[in-house]
């Protein structure tokens, strides 16, 4: 080949060498970054909250340019973005929908590590960068939440941070010092939305930390063994078009709800201006904190009941050794499998019981998978993981598909 | 199983070189951008002006405690309109220019409503960089031509707003007004 270089490859071969940005996103989620080969539909949920991630910055980026951030004015501003702001029903449908779709598909991301192992040696810290990220997508999405300042948003407000009262001795001081006065008011107000503006840009550095620790090791896949390379492709474009693809198929669900069901998750009472002297009859936390919600009703204790509800969150980030399995993949494993599927029943009652009102069968209900939602972690991971004999493993991924091939 | 086609088999070209890849691959590409860009759009139609902000585009005055030689500034989408109330020598001193030698050429007839030439009514802002020219109060520097006086950088405009020294490119701009009755005005 003795072609010239074109005049666009040298400039571009002149930039690269001195900010190779193009290689490092190539080494990343590009040709150079080898992926197994039979990676299925659900390793797509971590492009998808990636893309979720833009989304909601870019969203929240221009309804911050419309929204007051006072006790006062926000409500009306949040109105007025709705009838007014061109497209601003739009953008707000997509904001409010969009914390929802975010949840889902982290969930679905979570729980997809959770069955494949994904966060067994080498990948705990993955597993941690993970964890955090969610813990930063919750705070952010209850603070968004309160700045509407309807109803739901102030009486969240006020019953999410009175949780801390229950720290001994200094939960009152923390309390005062997180509303920075004497009840969720102005201040409280203020300084949400600052954080809520910030925490989204933490979450970015963090998903870079999540993805530098997922690329010492590669992905993990559904056998849950190691990939040697010749079972490997490259991330681009075999699995940029299947992300891509995936992409347009998740779209269509965002969208219907946007366009079709825009406040089918919201509450209805969060389009009543917040007022501080009447409290709702029925405070619900918005769908995906409902679980943790029933865990912090189940116990009758105060201090009790808001460390069982961080307990739950918390004990994920020892899950790596309280699994001590040796197998990854759910698949080969006949009695954590079954248990695991349990686990999500359990975590789907937990939520409809975090959703009614905390008296009579939900009451119950919620005690019983509350303890099972426990159980499973510290008593019958390590015990399954123990005492089960998993299916034989594969020698690769290649040769189950080279076996039935022949 | 043993004739499974490879993944990579090779894709005839057309007539033209180009492969049924390339062209599912351009149309990707193509489809994926419309769609971007029409993504970004609502995005960027947000920041132009609201409903909200439209319904106040336009503002109605009085011109009945106007006295000969005064002006008054009125608030039109948030911006001054300067009213003034011009002596029969500030009509006689714009009208005998000649309008050709001007930078902006425009009579000062084109520049005001007919029987009412006494009423100026411009946009306060000066072309050049959107200062407030000076020139409404008796004690205001009027600049050479008798009219307003741009104190940012200098620009002097005559008795019918004209531009006649200094950077500004453009006449003070004549906003979209009628009169709805002898003394009632409305901007917008």
């Amino acid at each position: 080949m003795s072609m010239e270089k074109s005049t666009g490859r040298r400039a571009f071969e002149w930039f690269e060498a001195r900010l190779p940005i193009v290689s490092f996103i190539d080494n990343a989620v590009g040709s150079k970054y080898p992926a197994p080969k039979n990676l299925n539909y659900f390793w797509n949920f971590g492009s998808l909250a990636g893309f979720m991630l833009v989304t909601m910055i870019l969203t929240g980026i221009f309804l911050a340019m419309n929204y007051v951030a006072h006790k006062d004015m926000a409500f009306d501003s949040v109105e007025r973005i709705m009838r007014d702001v061109n497209f601003g029903w739009l953008i707000r449908y997509m904001h409010a929908n969009g914390a929802s779709f975010f949840f889902i598909v982290v969930y679905v991301h979570i729980f997809r590590g959770l069955y494949y192992g994904s966060y067994k040696a080498p990948r705990e810290v993955l597993w941690w960068m993970g964890l955090l990220i969610f813990l930063a997508m919750m705070a952010t999405a209850f603070m968004g939440y309160v700045l509407p300042w309807g109803q739901m948003s102030f009486w969240g407000a006020t019953v999410i941070t009175n949780l801390f009262s229950a720290i001994p001795l200094v939960g009152d001081s923390i309390v005062t010092l997180l509303w920075g006065g004497f009840s969720v008011d102005n201040p409280t107000l203020n300084r949400f939305f600052s954080l809520h503006y910030l925490l989204p840009f933490v979450i970015v550095g963090l998903v870079f930390l999540h993805i530098w620790a997922l690329h010492l090791p590669g992905s993990n896949n559904p056998t849950g063994i190691e990939a040697a390379p010749a079972d490997k492709i490259p991330f681009h474009p075999y699995y940029t078009v299947k992300d891509a693809f995936g992409l347009g198929v998740f779209l269509l669900f965002y969208f219907a709800a946007v366009f079709f069901a825009p406040n089918m998750l919201g509450d209805p009472l969060n389009y009543v201006a917040a007022n501080p002297l009447v409290t709702p009859e029925h405070i619900v936390p918005e769908w995906y904190y409902l679980p943790f919600y029933a865990i912090l009703r189940a116990i009758p204790d105060k201090l009790l009941g808001v460390v069982a509800m961080f307990g739950a969150i918390l004990i994920l980030f020892v899950v790596p050794w309280l699994d001590t399995s040796r197998v990854r993949s759910a698949n080969f494993r006949p009695v954590y499998r079954i248990l695991f599927w349990l686990f999500i029943i359990n975590g789907l009652i937990l939520g409809w019981c975090g959703s009614q009102l905390p008296e009579g069968l939900p009451l119950i209900l919620g005690r019983v998978t509350t303890f099972y939602y426990f159980f499973f972690f510290l008593v019958l991971m390590p015990v399954v993981g123990w005492m089960e004999t998993p299916k034989p493993l594969p020698a690769s991924i290649g040769t189950p598909v080279l076996k039935a091939a022949e | 199983m043993a004739n499974m086609a490879p993944a990579h088999a090779p894709v005839s070209p057309g007539s033209d070189g180009e492969t049924r890849r390339d062209f599912l691959l351009h149309t990707t590409v193509a489809f994926g951008a419309v769609g971007a860009a029409m993504a970004v759009w609502p995005l960027i139609h947000s920041m132009n002006p609201s409903a909200d902000t439209l319904a106040l585009s336009s503002t109605e005055f009085s011109l009945a405690n106007l006295q000969e030689g005064q002006a008054i500034v009125v608030v039109w989408r948030g911006k001054p309109v300067f009213v003034r109330y011009r002596t029969a020598a500030e009509i006689e001193s714009a009208r005998q220019v000649e309008i050709k030698d001007l930078r902006d050429p425009a009579a000062d007839q084109d520049r005001v409503k007919k029987d009412k030439d006494q009423y100026l009514i411009l946009v306060g802002i000066c072309t050049h960089l959107g200062c407030i020219p000076l020139g409404n109060k008796p004690m205001d520097p009027h600049g050479d031509f008798g009219g307003w006086f741009c104190p940012c950088h200098g620009s002097h405009y005559d008795t019918s707003g004209r531009i006649r020294l200094g950077p500004a490119p453009n006449n003070l701009a004549v906003p979209p007004y009628q009169f709805l009755d002898d003394t009632t005005v409305r901007i917008g």
